[in-house]
């Protein structure tokens, strides 16, 4: 008889340590943890593309210069632009902080389209469009594009993945507890343009 | 009278919920979500040359696919060629990303993968390198192959000897990196499929001494033990589909049960292996075929380069 008590002790303590177990995993303190890790990589991966860019952008600057009647108006914006993206500080509480989240992003996005119109605008130039060392600085700057895209599109799954956690029940609780916002996600910066309908005109040239 | 009504109610309730079963599994059977209607649908993954165009003719399908096979089993990289009518409405990188995000080509842990995807319709090309090749094959060195040795070729309609050139200096750009040489196939297969036996020897582990105490506190010893061995031997024959392995699982179940319930190991964890054990010593049967498979590894995060003819 004693020693089926002291078994039932021993049951009961057992049911304890893994209902407590169970409790950690059941409200999702570890779920937290690994997605919260998940983002911070997804988002230093995207910092880093970013960075990638930025350093293409002297190279390239430095070669449309030598093009004697490069528009110059919109070489300007182009460092300006970098100028402006590479002066904001991101610290991780850069992503807990949908201002400075966005204010980052406005940045960054004013950098692309100036890139973008520089290509276009380097149309106009044959002498340009022929040389090799710009040809190779538009596939670089082109493959870096498209890596910031891949890197967004991660950050953006792996945000969707903590939010929905920290919003459903009953994560939401523990997310109350240990005080675990919403993460700030990418969107388009140009929303209302692009749900525009383009408007052609052929008369204009 | 009542009688009636209440085999109507009972008859209703039952065909509802019918209904509502067929309803969910028609739900759970509808394909991939809706947004993806649209796009092009990613092609299954069955060799290293994939032609849904019918640009080559089989001989000359047959010689770039063996050309992949050798290289794979030689250097270990995985190397694609997929030849689809048009990639629209999407750009070319963002079709060539998207299924590479599916294959995941490359080695696993090592994720050597190139997808090199052709449009015939667009005329474009692209070449996708995964993360682990970049270094091999940066976006210059891609672009450097799509003018040298596509772009010409196929401008004269000369499709596999393009993608043949184009092979022959991927192949030469990852011979030159240092990677890892190919293992036995054999033996990645069962390392891959390790991992359901840590999971059920730690489940055993907590569960054994657990359910072997429930068990008999509610049926008694010889019974309660004679319970936690059939249910420790039923898990492992699932686990495992093999019968012996199961009955092994079974036997050490039982007798470490019947150990625990006479108390005599207090509290119990600390020699929980014994189901455990059944299932930790056998690797996993498999079937090793001949096909091509994705080694699952790639990760593609945007490198390449496109071109056009």
């Amino acid at each position: 008889m004693k020693t089926r008590f002291l078994s039932l002790a021993g049951l009961t303590q057992l049911l304890i340590a893994l209902g407590m177990g169970l409790l950690l995993t059941g409200c999702g303190y570890n779920d937290f943890q690994r997605l919260d890790e998940q983002t911070k990589s997804a988002w230093s991966e995207v910092l880093n593309q970013y960075q990638r860019r930025a350093d293409l952008v002297p190279n390239i600057v430095a070669t449309v210069k030598g093009e004697a009647a490069f528009e110059q108006d919109t070489l300007t914006k182009v460092i300006e632009a970098r100028a402006k993206a590479t002066s904001i500080q991101v610290t991780p509480e850069t992503l807990n902080d949908p201002a400075a989240f966005s204010k980052f992003q406005a940045a960054q996005g004013e950098l692309g389209s100036a890139l973008s119109r520089l290509m276009v605008v380097s149309e106009r130039y044959p002498d340009l469009k022929a040389n090799q060392g710009f040809r190779d600085l538009r596939v670089q700057l082109e493959g870096t594009e498209n890596r910031i895209t891949v890197a967004r599109n991660r950050y953006i799954q792996t945000v969707q993945a903590y939010n929905v956690l920290t919003r459903s029940f009953p994560n939401n609780l523990t997310a109350m507890i240990f005080s675990y916002q919403v993460k700030p996600n990418f969107t388009v910066a140009n929303e209302a343009q692009i749900s525009a309908p383009p408007t052609v005109d052929f008369n204009k040239k | 009278m009542l009688m009636r009504d209440f085999n109507a109610l009972v008859s209703d309730v039952l065909r509802g919920m019918v209904a509502l079963a067929l309803g969910m599994a028609l739900l759970a059977a509808l394909p991939a979500p809706a947004w993806s209607q649209d796009l092009q649908a990613i092609p299954a993954l069955t060799a290293h040359v994939i032609d849904q165009t019918d640009t080559l003719n089989a001989a000359q399908r047959q010689a770039l696919e063996s050309k992949l096979t050798v290289f794979e089993q030689k250097r270990g990289a995985q190397i694609v060629v997929l030849i689809v009518a048009s990639t629209l409405p999407e750009d070319i990188a963002a079709f060539a990303q998207r299924v590479g995000d599916h294959w995941k080509i490359g080695r696993k842990n090592i994720g050597d993968g190139l997808l090199l995807v052709v449009a015939k319709n667009d005329r474009k090309v692209r070449i996708e390198t995964t993360k682990a090749l970049e270094g091999a094959l940066p976006d210059l060195a891609a672009r450097q192959i799509i003018d040298s040795a596509i772009t010409p070729r196929f401008r004269q309609g000369d499709y596999a000897g393009g993608l043949d050139a184009a092979a022959e200096q991927i192949m030469a750009r990852i011979s030159g990196e240092n990677l890892p040489a190919p293992e036995d196939r054999g033996q990645t297969r069962k390392s891959g499929s390790g991992l359901n036996w840590t999971d059920l020897a730690v489940f055993l582990f907590f569960a054994v001494p657990i359910g072997g105490r429930l068990l008999s506190g509610m049926l008694g010893r010889k019974l309660g033990a004679a319970a936690t061995g059939g249910a420790v031997g039923v898990l492992a024959w699932l686990f495992t589909s093999s019968v012996l392995i199961g009955g092994v699982a079974a036997v050490a179940g039982l007798l470490f049960a019947l150990v625990t319930s006479l108390g005599s190991l207090g509290r119990g964890g600390s020699s929980g292996w014994g189901g455990g054990l059944g299932g930790g010593t056998y690797g996993g049967g498999g079937g090793g075929g001949g096909g091509f498979s994705s080694g699952g590894g790639g990760d593609f995060g945007g490198g390449g380069a496109s071109g056009d003819w």
